[in-house]
């Protein structure tokens, strides 16, 4: 392999998911602005918000330490990172081996520290609670990515997500039922981890009701920046991984140069595919109460140990 | 590799554990000298410690060595032994050691119940007692140095023993403790074999020789596990840490939390693995039903506390539950004789008890240093003393990063290893074993997941926020001593968690010393390509970590970031009131408390608490609310049997009548019945 173009295609990777992530954030808005039957903003109305925060002055509480400070750069880097692991433009990033599915959920949970602890830092009653809900929705959620990933894993022989994606991509085309429950408990899950619809509402501003805006409420400027689009970012990372594992079709297993015309054209349509649908889910349900969610979860929790047991049950038969 | 003038390294250990007995002992001749306490002795505890760590890890590839001691009684005398498996669990005592010892020193105050010298000597004997522990080679010397383990643990912990709940904790612990010790006394009672060898029998390498049968070595089995299963806080032997734990002073606590459990740990892989060969596949199955049990119980009392301390007593009920999954795991593999899988899964034992000794002690520590600021334990008076206490605070969330299981931190290492032996066992032979294995995988992960809100709780509500009581601002930082324990113990968890590599490649002569294979040895060169770098314990296709390149990418981003955004844009901050929605009267008392933060936790899983809760109705002019979270396990197990062994003593409590006549006849009848006996 190449080392030099693996490296160029890792930064290109980077890159991609930093410009691509606000897209598919307005994407989606658009997409529910649509079938919400309202005018849409534009596509690209995230980065000019992402602009306009940049240039503000960040208003700080007295009291914010350190620590409040630094958590959005540490946020932000943690979904970059993620969104470097996930295999997007090329089943073999050069950062693959430094982090398997495992890692990658551990990546997930500390970010999710990082920003409750930073939600408990000015010790108002909002950001209490926010950080409050997000780890109660976080340690369903958690344990419920593992599960699926661990589904993918005991059919892949492997942990290591390149070698997942490779061998989901080449299996022959068939059905597979422990699959098919793995991939109702991602959605799930990854409704429930980026703030969506059933679980929560991005853009809702009733603040009783509130989980992740609640915990960031009082950051503003370029924290606020950050953190925004680290919120993108884990979309996008969420959204490829789930298309990587349950879609694997057209993520070249070469990084030759042609690879990437297909791979690219071949991603952006099944992200738009991908926002599409969770705009679809998000429009036709309804916000559950703050105690329903752990039911939710736990629903997609079974369901991810159910995928396992049907896997060594059903398709493991000797 | 003899050391210096030709000694063997077991004659290092053997000064070691004389230089701790001879600090104790110095402490005596000037009880109340505290300069010369706490500024000579335990800072030479801590060197000695040191030099304990260094000499185990230099004896960690070894052959084993061993000693004959003259002690003892005549023709029992102690029999000493380092092995790979010695040597590690010795490397632990003397890592944690430097540092707590060195905290201790700056921490200790005068006039805390016990006189700092009384206390010295029972610190170091605790010290010594378990060094011993670890290098005994027979029975007899074993059972004396876990009993002044226990006891001297037990006088440490009733330090304070003015206060009754703190002799009600030392009581609890020092009873279950005996039990514990009975039963291992019947283990190695079984282990001895039929007693063929005669007094030789009580030595371990005559226990090692014997092949027992099925139904012997499980009950040998059974008993070391519950002995151990005491000392450790395996479910239901798990009441007195809760107790124990808040009632010792920090450095005790840390101790305790942090080696002490690691012995009984160091037991059962000795009894299971060393003394005993042929593992039966149930005995793995029930030991990680066990595991589990307690992991989840643990983890979910832990989420509920209010008392820094005992949070974190609950959380080693966890990580103990954690270790006793591993094993086992390995139990398991090695019945079916699948070592390579066997060895990743005690593999990942180990090096959880490495991690959960850095991170444990380093956060008793820092409860510590936040009691002695504050005066305080409970959670609810407590909040925003990063502002005071910015050391403590940083070092603390290392800790508290490390013991939640989250990359690139120790933690997580161990728990990578654990679930990556999970993942191996569909190769089992056994249908329902596989069945049970996704489920087991679930509720490990679950616990994971558990274990970050615990700590989020621990330390949001510490040392974020703003402080809920109005003397906290004259919270200070830790002292220079206690600095640099907490750094040390730090560093460990950093170290532990970027080189994985290193450690496995040590951890190896340890498992082939038990399992006759290790996983760095067995991975091969491909699994070795990438150095220390990536951790590939099976090979690199089928999973790998590099916490270094992890580490390093998210500080290059956070850089690029921060330089970014300062090159583009520009660094303006005002600072003002914090907004909250714009409602302007916030107080301290409107963040979340303990118990708030906890309350979901308490919905979610509220079969699994007794509570008792006062709501105030909604007409009350002073409204009081209380709630109080108990463990069932009290009222269905301890209280039933106290209650039978209340009873059982007042029965024999009538033959016990004060009357001399009286006795005198038991004797009689005694002896008719004896010459009975004899002659018929």
């Amino acid at each position: 392999m190449n080392t030099a173009f693996s490296v160029i295609l890792q930064f290109l990777e980077l890159v991609t998911a930093l410009l691509a992530a606000p897209l598919l954030t307005g994407w989606v808005n658009q997409c529910r602005a649509w079938l919400g039957n309202r005018t849409a903003p534009p596509l690209f109305q995230f980065y000019r918000q992402l602009a306009k925060l940049f240039e503000k002055e960040v208003v700080l509480a007295a009291n914010a330490s350190s620590l409040f400070r630094a958590a959005p750069y540490f946020i932000f880097a943690c979904m970059a990172l993620a969104s470097m692991i996930v295999p997007t433009l090329s089943t073999e990033p050069p950062f693959g081996p430094a982090a398997d599915a495992i890692a990658l959920v551990g990546i997930f949970a500390l970010a999710r520290v990082f920003s409750a602890l930073a939600g408990m830092d000015i010790g108002t009653s909002f950001g209490t609670l926010g950080a409050r809900r997000e780890m109660l929705i976080g340690f369903l959620a958690e344990p419920a990515l593992l599960m699926v990933f661990f589904t993918a894993s005991l059919i892949s022989q492997s942990t290591s997500l390149s070698t997942i994606v490779q061998a989901l991509g080449q299996r022959e085309f068939a059905i597979y039922p422990s699959l098919a429950f793995a991939g109702v408990a991602f959605t799930m899950v990854s409704l429930a981890e980026n703030a969506r619809i059933p679980v929560d509402n991005p853009t809702t501003h009733l603040e009783l009701t509130m989980i992740h805006e609640a915990m960031i409420l009082e950051y503003s400027g370029r924290h606020l920046a950050l953190i925004e689009w680290a919120a993108t970012l884990k979309l996008y990372a969420y959204s490829c991984l789930g298309l990587a594992l349950f879609f694997p079709w057209g993520i070249p297993e070469g990084t030759g140069f042609a690879n990437l015309l297909v791979a690219l054209p071949a991603l952006v349509f099944k992200l738009a595919v991908g926002g599409f649908l969770l705009a679809l889910i998000e429009t036709v349900s309804a916000k559950l109460r703050i105690f329903r969610a752990p039911e939710f979860l736990g629903t997609a929790f079974m369901l991810a140990v159910l995928a396992m047991l049907v896997h060594l049950l059903l398709e493991t038969a000797k | 590799m003899p050391g210096a003038q030709g000694l063997l390294s077991i004659d290092w250990m053997v000064l070691v554990i004389a230089a701790w007995l001879a600090i104790g002992i110095g402490a005596i001749f000037a009880p109340r000298n505290f300069p010369y306490i706490s500024r000579v002795l335990y800072p030479a505890g801590a060197l000695v410690g040191l030099l304990l760590a260094v000499a185990a890890f230099a004896a960690l590839n070894q052959t084993p060595e061993t000693m004959v001691l003259p002690l003892g009684l005549p023709d029992l005398p102690f029999h000493l032994r380092l092995d790979s498996l010695s040597a590690l669990f010795l490397m632990l005592l003397g890592a944690c050691t430097a540092g707590i010892s060195i905290f201790a020193a700056g921490y200790l105050r005068k006039a805390e119940g016990t006189a700092p010298g009384v206390q010295c000597l029972q610190y170091h004997v605790f010290l010594a007692s378990m060094a011993l522990v670890l290098l005994a080679d027979d029975a007899y010397a074993f059972m004396v140095a876990w009993e002044s383990m226990a006891l001297s643990s037990f006088f440490l912990v009733t330090s304070d023993h003015r206060i009754p709940e703190i002799r009600r904790a030392g009581y609890l612990y020092l009873l279950i403790a005996h039990v514990g010790a009975i039963s291992l006394l019947l283990c190695f009672g079984v282990l001895q074999g039929n007693g063929d060898a005669g007094v030789a029998g009580y030595t371990f390498a005559n226990m090692r020789g014997i092949d027992h049968n099925a139904f012997w070595s499980s009950a040998a089995f059974g008993l070391a596990l519950f002995g151990f299963g005491a000392k450790a806080g395996l479910l239901p032997l798990h009441v007195w840490l809760p107790e124990a734990h808040p009632a010792a002073p920090s450095p005790v606590s840390a101790m305790m939390s942090g080696v002490m459990l690691k012995t009984a740990i160091y037991g059962v892989l000795r009894v299971g693995f060393d003394l005993l060969h042929h593992p039966l596949w149930w005995w793995g199955v029930a030991v990680l039903t066990l595991g589990l049990v307690t992991a989840l119980f643990g983890v979910i009392f832990a989420a509920v506390q209010s008392d820094m301390k005992r949070l974190l007593a609950y959380s080693s009920i966890e990580n103990i539950g954690l270790l006793f999954v591993g094993i086992g795991l390995t139990l398991t593999f090695q019945s079916f004789g699948m070592r390579a899988l066997a060895a990743l899964a005690l593999t990942s034992v180990l090096y959880h008890c490495l991690n959960h000794a850095a991170f444990k002690s380093l956060l008793f520590l820092v409860t510590g240093s936040v009691l002695h600021a504050t005066q305080t334990r409970n959670l609810g008076k407590l909040g925003g003393l990063i502002h005071y206490m910015p050391w403590v605070a940083w070092l603390g969330l290392l800790g508290v990063l490390s013991s939640a299981g989250l990359p690139p931190f120790n933690g997580f290492v161990s728990e990578w290893l654990l679930l990556q032996a999970f993942l191996f066992t569909p190769g089992l032979p056994h249908g329902y074993i596989n069945m049970m294995i996704p489920v087991a995988a679930a509720a490990v992960a679950l616990t994971a997941a558990l274990a970050g809100y615990v700590m989020v709780k621990f330390f949001a509500v510490i040392f974020l926020g703003q402080p809920r009581e109005a003397k906290l601002n004259q919270a200070h930082d830790a002292g220079r001593l206690e600095r640099s324990g907490l750094v040390w113990l730090a560093a460990l968890c950093v170290a532990l968690g970027l080189f994985p590599v290193f450690v496995i490649e040590k951890l190896d002569s340890v498992t082939r010393l038990l399992l006759g294979t290790g996983i760095y040895q067995a991975a091969g060169e491909a699994a070795r390509a990438h150095g220390w770098m990536y951790l590939a314990p099976i090979s690199p296709d089928r999973a790998s970590y590099a916490p270094v390149v992890f580490l390093l990418s998210i500080l290059v981003i956070v850089a690029a970031a921060y330089l970014i955004v300062r090159r583009f844009w520009h660094i303006r901050v005002r600072i003002t009131g914090a907004w909250d929605c714009g409602f302007p009267m916030q107080t301290a008392r409107m963040q979340d408390t303990a118990e708030g933060f906890g309350q979901p936790l308490r919905q979610v899983f509220e079969p699994f608490y007794r509570m008792t809760r006062e709501l105030p109705s909604s007409f009350d002019k002073a409204p009081v609310y209380r709630v109080v979270v108990e463990d069932h396990l009290w009222y269905w197990l301890y209280l039933p049997v106290a209650k039978v062994t209340e009873f059982g003593a007042r029965m024999v409590a009538f033959l016990q009548q004060g009357r001399i006549s009286i006795y005198l006849l038991y004797s009689f009848v005694t002896l008719v019945v004896l010459l009975f006996l004899i002659h018929g």
